[in-house]
């Protein structure tokens, strides 16, 4: 009954041996955060932002943690064959929670700008590092937070300063690997200055048939008019449980839009906190979920309208198949100051089985009094009379359901705006729907 | 004989709508069917397609010497029936170009032929497109969606002409459309017969037939074919109703 025991006994234990192998700044912040988790243990589902998502089950079983940073032997160009041809990106890797430095991508980064271990960073940049980790996931108030910050001993680190435009995308493959089962506790940091651009790529891969458990936050700093594209694509394996919690901060008219999109996954949780700190920020976020079996993806967004004249846009769509779960919260929040707010939210889903579920609670709560808001979510079957219209014209029943559902996802993936990642995952689905995509494609052990 | 359907019965929730039809065509013949609503000429269409929202209780239909009934919507489609629908449906998000590829080529997969390359494809679509002064742009959109109703019709007889039916249903395919739209669906219609093909014209309005020349004009009433003659019958209901078949039914 009791998940956290094993955390909290695994933390005094081996204080000594996660502080040895990991930098002071990311050691600062583990005594609270223990004490943190302490107090809030795992969240139940009583409590409303995990009211779909049984966390203390995910956490109960026992998983490995590579505190002593053994190196687990891998070289992820081999395991991984890129997936997004007419794509080039600035190509890393991350196996578990280790950024892989033994192969660095030819291509220079332009000046100034960093890509490297949290670690390294830590280390090297230790006062760039402190004034940005941990100051959005805050661990008083997410218990995930807490056990992340308490165990966390490295991840990645991007940077990209004042004025600094990176023309190619940056493409992170996460790769999780190893031979026992395993919880991995990465962490993420990027800091866009004033003026800076970035694209940057996430995908989620497991390279081995073990049983994984993640815990991601990503804290994502958007200087004044910096603009991010951020794309997380997830394509793992159901004995894959992935716990994200993003947090982005963004000063005045900057723009950032999040893409997340689940092919292939066992459980995972993400949660999206996104706060509008300076007028004239604009925020969109689009998710696209393809489940079936006993697949789960429950979305938990906030959008956080702090002060005027900031725009922020929600498209979620799920289409989910066999006894698959789906859940998106999204709360839309305008504070009293947040006049001219403009913000939608939509979400939509299919449920192509009378087993499969779909939890739907948007939610929007306005302070202020001069605002244009919106926010619905639909939930429902395949339209009969088209599927009947094509059969008329002779697609069989079972190629126009395919073709209604590739549809509906695709609306989401068309908000892509890297054409070559656009087209690429429009093939991943249409594949994913036809069950080409068993479990990934990028991977080795997976063909 | 193309078609022959004989003694159908037929029912949407529960409720009998068609009662007893008789009717056969034959290969080069138009029929126009002719009737008030509610008559059961939609129901027919509907049923002769396949729809699953219509039961048919007794009778049969045969189509060039197979069982009808027993074939899927889509079978029905590969042996050559065609129905313009009176309300074509909008999918968002499917285009007109994967839309009609699929059916093209699962067409051809049914007769045993290789799919259609995409460069003879594309050709094919460019040369029917013209038969209906279809928009170059309107092929790349979403299936009927945003389009007028006239544009929505057009592009019924845009699919007809891709397809190649044998035997077409046009429902109501002159309803709602404007002087210049009627004449470019019907002079459309009418680049697409051959000797070999037909077609059943449901219709409330003599204009269309003007254009389409029916060989054989149909009455129905109550779920019945109640009365049947040559084109002249088509006018002498534009000039005086149904009112008049009534009376002489009841005699």
């Amino acid at each position: 009954m009791n998940s956290e025991q094993q955390y909290i006994d695994l933390f005094r234990q081996c204080r000594t041996m996660i502080d040895s192998h990991s930098a002071p700044v990311l050691n600062a912040l583990r005594e609270q955060a223990f004490q943190d988790f302490l107090q809030q243990g795992f969240p139940t589902q009583k409590v409303e932002r995990y009211k779909y998502t049984d966390v203390p089950a995910a956490f109960a079983p026992d998983y490995g943690v590579n505190l002593n940073r053994l190196d687990i032997p891998v070289n992820p160009y081999e395991v991984f064959k890129c997936d997004v041809p007419n794509l080039s990106t600035s190509l890393y890797f991350m196996v578990n929670d280790a950024f892989y430095s033994k192969i660095q991508p030819a291509v220079a980064l332009p000046e100034g700008m960093i890509v490297c271990s949290l670690h390294e960073a830590a280390q090297q940049y230790p006062e760039l590092v402190a004034r940005y980790y941990g100051k959005q996931a805050r661990t008083g108030k997410d218990a995930l937070n807490a056990l992340n910050t308490m165990l966390a001993q490295d991840g990645l680190f991007v940077y990209v300063p004042r004025g600094v435009v990176a023309e190619r995308t940056l493409q992170i493959v996460n790769i999780l690997r190893s031979d026992v089962d395993l919880m991995v506790n990465r962490r993420v940091l990027i800091v866009l200055e004033d003026n800076a651009e970035a694209r940057i790529l996430f995908c989620d891969h497991a390279a081995d048939d073990r049983s994984f458990l993640t815990t991601q936050i990503a804290e994502v700093y958007v200087g004044n008019n910096a603009r991010l594209q951020l794309y997380e694509l997830e394509e793992t394996h159901v004995k894959n449980k992935r716990f994200g919690n993003l947090y982005v901060d963004q000063q005045a008219d900057s723009n950032v839009s999040l893409n997340t999109i689940t092919l292939h996954n066992g459980l995972t949780r993400n949660r999206s906190e996104v706060t509008l700190s300076g007028e004239r920020a604009e925020t969109n976020l689009y998710g696209c979920v393809i489940a079936d079996k006993q697949q789960h993806v429950d979305h938990n967004t906030l959008i956080d309208h702090r002060v005027s004249h900031c725009t922020s846009n929600q498209l979620y769509k799920y289409v989910l198949d066999d006894q698959a779960v789906g859940a998106f919260a999204g709360r839309i929040l305008v504070r009293e100051n947040a006049q001219h707010t403009v913000s939608n939210e939509r979400n939509a889903n299919l449920c192509a089985t009378k087993e499969a579920r779909m939890y739907a609670q948007p939610m929007l709560e306005i302070y202020a009094d001069d605002v244009k808001c919106s926010h619905g979510s639909t939930v429902g079957q395949l339209n009969e009379q088209a599927l009947f219209y094509m059969q008329q014209r002779g697609i069989s029943r079972e190629e126009a359901q395919m073709l209604l559902r590739f549809a509906f996802a695709g609306e989401v993936i068309d908000c892509i705006a890297i054409d070559a990642l656009r087209d690429r995952l429009h093939h991943l689905v249409e594949k994913r729907f036809r069950g080409e995509l068993s479990r990934c494609s990028g991977c080795k052990i997976c063909k | 004989m193309m078609l022959e359907i004989k003694d159908l019965h037929a029912s949407i929730n529960g409720k009998e709508i068609l009662k007893g039809i008789n009717l056969t065509v034959n290969p080069g013949e138009i029929h126009a069917l002719m009737g008030q609503n509610g008559a059961g000429k939609s129901t027919l269409s509907n049923v002769l397609v396949g729809n699953p929202a219509y039961e048919v209780t007794s009778g049969s239909v045969t189509f060039n010497g197979k069982d009808l009934l027993a074939m899927k919507p889509e079978e029905r489609a590969h042996e050559g029936l065609f129905l313009s629908f009176q309300q074509p449906v909008e999918i968002p998000g499917v285009s007109m170009v994967n839309f009609m590829r699929a059916a093209i080529n699962a067409k051809r997969q049914y007769h045993g032929l290789e799919p259609m390359s995409a460069g003879d494809f594309l050709k094919m679509m460019r040369e029917k497109r013209k038969i209906v002064e279809l928009d170059s742009k309107l092929a790349n959109r979403s299936v009927n969606e945003g389009f007028s109703g006239g544009e929505k019709k057009r592009n019924e007889i845009f699919q007809m002409a891709m397809l190649e039916p044998t035997l077409s249903i046009l429902d109501e395919t002159d309803s709602g459309l404007d002087v210049d739209a009627l004449r470019i669906v019907a002079e459309g219609f009418n680049k697409l017969r051959t000797p070999e093909t037909s077609a059943l014209v449901i219709t409330h309005y003599q204009r269309l037939l003007d254009y389409l020349k029916p060989d054989i004009v149909h009455v129905l009433l109550g779920g019945r074919i109640v009365k049947t003659g040559g084109p002249e019958l088509a006018l002498e209901i534009e000039n005086k109703g149904f009112d008049w078949i009534k009376a002489e039914l009841e005699d």
